[in-house]
């Protein structure tokens, strides 16, 4: 058992240090958690979703041999810079703050930020009603930075997950939470979410939403910067886009 | 078998639970935890070897920098160590890799796990194991020297041999608390079992089934590796008297 | 503790120059600029990690106690629910016991639409008593089989003397048991409560915001990596320092 250990060990620095010499394999990193349609484990342990097809259809179009690999959402900038992942596909929306830390490609797609509450609560998008209410949010999203811009006399409980946040809505340990309405949509028609309806989007601040979820890739990193862009120039041009749209979705996206 | 468990009204957590369903990814997240598990307690085991050798036998400045490594390490939290660890181990290692003209390092997941908790296990296990060489009487490796044994032989055959029985308890709580340690690798996104059961339980909701699963899983580990170090321990332990029973 | 003389070693010198060279090239090298926004909140965080250690270590104790009078000399009836408790608590991570009380039992709540308007909502709501009870548990699992070796250990002539005094059995317990067992326990009982304060970060999965929570929030808000990590590490070492320095105290007096 020992000798075993000692082997995986030996192998594993090994695989170190031999790694660099195999052919350039493009991480694309995603949210290790179930955020439907998006990107889900299904019970086989395959990664499915909208966005998977999209990474698929992108990385073919760019010719980039692309591998998924889940990593946590709360420390996904930092596997980007540390270089664990190449790229971020994870539905994040392309803001100045992290642009400051990572560059990003254009946008593949968009979606409001709304609240979601309780069907026998009478809650609007905005900061008054959500005063004194408590609002579940997750953490390192662009919907933290607006909770945390807007609704200041709301209590803020910050999740790992969005899908705990929507756990505790569904508990009713939370009042109120944030976050896109796709995923929101989603979640309200599941089996749980019948307990909850979508009170609207919130008011817009371009600075801090930003524009549009696009694919996050280190600073300086231009030419997947361009692969990628190609590519979602591409399935977009030849209705690839569309097409994996319509499987999930009744409207556009785009 | 179904109808008793239909009878019990546990006819829906069974489903949930077989290999057709959601008890394939749970088993698979069990194996990743071990896989992890089982390095790491090794790579801990090496370093541990190494560091007891250092602290007894080492020059000072050996002494002082494994004195600051085990203190650091039992002193701050696993869970910040292992951020530490993962985001800052690969970034170097990169880095080395540039520095040396080499290419960009791929770093899968489980080796990644293996390097954070094997430097953590390693403090632990150099406590244990600096004890267990302290708990060998002197004499016999003076008499293994005296004889003109060279030090790695008399490690071999006789310090190791001789302190596996002081040394077989301490280990064994390692390893437990390898295994349990591998579910902070969760936080990091790593598919062990203990994420496995996160993901599963929310994508059908049933909490309560999938984590008592987990547990059951978790403590079935537990059981049987206490069943096989009693057996090490006893073969550890041969032709010595018995310590529990005193006097024999 | 260590001598002055000691310290003053030369290889001691070069490496404490080596490692204030590391301080200083940390300090001027690394971003430092957000610890002014984020003091307050992180005093906040402190006083909840330091708040939730004690409280929890205090409880655990105090249910370590039974715990392990009931594995040490209880009838069969006691003692193996006891050490079903304790095997149970120290075969699994704490981090899937806590997952299971916060988010297990949360599922259940919709089922039950009284439990709302019930006077323990408010409490059920929020995350700490759930943070609280399980590391409550989980430090009174491991106490409790260290609490089982301690009574084993009271010898048991001095049990016998009390007793043909004629002194009552909870008077001996109080006044003899108890006490002694303690003091057994109590060179253990730091390095218990150091891996303890080692777990506390665990309940920040479950929105607790204690001093872990708020270097994720730093790292999320700003993007900075290794400094709030590596201050963090820091606060832990000094709280592990503090709490070994009383024990130590308290062993001594």
């Amino acid at each position: 058992m020992k000798l075993k250990a000692l082997l995986a060990a030996a192998t594993a620095a090994a695989a170190l240090s031999a790694g660099a010499a195999a052919a350039e394999q493009v991480k694309i990193g995603i949210a290790a958690e179930p955020y439907p349609p998006f990107a889900s484990l299904d019970n086989s342990g395959n990664w499915v979703g909208w966005e998977v097809e999209v990474i698929g259809a992108v990385c073919a179009a760019a010719e980039l041999d692309c591998v998924i690999t889940p990593v946590a959402w709360d420390g996904i900038i930092p596997s980007l810079t540390g270089q664990q992942i190449d790229a971020i596909m994870a539905s994040m929306s392309i803001t100045e703050e992290r642009m400051k830390t990572i560059d990003f490609s254009d946008p593949y797609y968009n979606t409001p930020a709304v609240i979601v509450a309780d069907k026998s609560m009478d809650i609007a998008p905005t900061p008054e009603s959500l005063a004194g209410k408590i609002v579940g949010i997750q953490a390192s999203t662009i919907h933290q930075a607006y909770a945390q811009e807007y609704f200041k006399d709301a209590e803020l409980k910050v999740y790992q997950t969005q899908d705990e946040a929507n756990q505790d809505l569904f508990a009713g340990r939370i009042d109120a939470t944030q976050a896109d309405s796709i995923a929101m949509a989603d979640f309200v028609n599941s089996g749980n979410g019948g307990c909850c309806e979508i009170k609207g989007a919130v008011a817009d601040d371009p600075a801090i939403l930003g524009r549009g979820v696009g694919a996050g890739v280190r600073k300086g990193d231009d030419a997947l910067r361009e692969a990628l862009n190609k590519g979602i120039a591409a399935i977009l041009a030849d209705g690839t886009h569309e097409k994996i749209t319509a499987k999930y979705f009744t409207t556009s996206i785009y | 078998m179904t109808g008793l468990l239909e009878l019990l009204g546990l006819g829906a957590s069974a489903e949930l639970l077989s290999l057709s369903g959601w008890g394939g990814n749970l088993l698979r997240g069990l194996a990743n935890s071990l896989q992890i598990a089982f390095g790491a307690f090794g790579l801990g085991l090496v370093i541990g070897l190494f560091g007891a050798y250092g602290k007894l036998y080492g020059g000072k400045v050996t002494r002082d920098l494994l004195a600051i490594y085990t203190t650091v390490i039992r002193a701050v939290p696993e869970l910040v160590l292992i951020l530490i660890l993962y985001y800052v181990g690969s970034d170097i290692i990169n880095k080395i890799s540039a520095a040396m003209g080499g290419g960009r390092v791929e770093i899968n997941g489980v080796a990644a796990g293996i390097w954070v908790l094997g430097v953590v296990q390693g403090a632990y296990a150099t406590e244990v194991l600096r004890g267990a060489i302290k708990a060998v009487p002197t004499g016999q490796i003076e008499a293994a020297k005296s004889y003109g044994m060279p030090a790695f032989m008399i490690m071999r055959r006789v310090t190791i041999p001789a302190m596996m029985s002081f040394a077989v308890p301490g280990l064994a709580n390692l390893w437990l608390i390898a295994t349990k340690d591998t579910a902070l690798l969760a936080v990091v996104g790593f598919n062990e079992l203990t994420l496995e059961t996160r993901q599963a339980a929310s994508s059908t909701r049933a909490y309560f089934t999938f984590f008592l699963a987990a547990g059951f899983l978790y403590l079935m580990v537990t059981l049987c590796s206490g069943a096989v170090f009693a057996r090490v321990e006893k073969w550890a332990r041969r032709g010595q008297p018995s310590l529990k029973g005193g006097a024999r | 503790m260590i001598s002055l003389k000691d310290l003053m070693q030369p290889h001691r010198v070069v490496m404490m120059l080596v490692f204030a060279g590391i301080v200083i090239w940390c300090a001027i090298a690394l971003r430092w600029d957000w610890i002014p926004k984020y003091a307050p909140l992180a005093l906040e965080g402190l006083w909840a990690t330091v708040w939730i250690l004690a409280v929890s270590t205090f409880l655990g104790f105090l249910l370590a106690v039974p715990l392990g009078l009931a594995q040490a000399v209880g009838p069969w009836y006691l003692s193996i629910p006891a050490r079903t408790f304790c095997t149970i608590i120290r075969g699994t991570p704490l981090l899937l016991q806590i997952w299971l009380l916060y988010y297990g039992l949360g599922s259940l709540f919709p089922q039950f639409p009284w439990i709302r308007s019930s006077e323990l909502w408010p409490y059920l709501r929020q995350a700490w008593p759930y943070a609280v009870l399980a590391l409550t548990l989980s430090y009174a699992g491991y106490e409790g089989e260290v609490m089982r070796g301690a009574f084993s250990g009271v010898a048991k002539g001095q049990l016998e003397a009390a007793k043909s005094f004629g002194m009552p059995r909870f008077t001996m317990f109080r006044r003899i048991w108890l006490p002694q067992a303690v003091r057994n326990v109590l060179p253990t009982l730091g390095g218990e409560t150091i891996l303890q304060l080692k777990a506390t970060p665990l309940v920040a999965t479950i929105t607790v915001m204690e001093i872990y929570a708020v270097s994720s929030r730093v790292r999320a808000d700003t993007f900075i990596v290794y400094e709030p990590l590596l201050l963090l590490a820091l606060v832990y070492m000094g709280i592990a320092g503090v709490i070994s320095l009383a024990f130590r105290r308290l062993e001594k007096g």
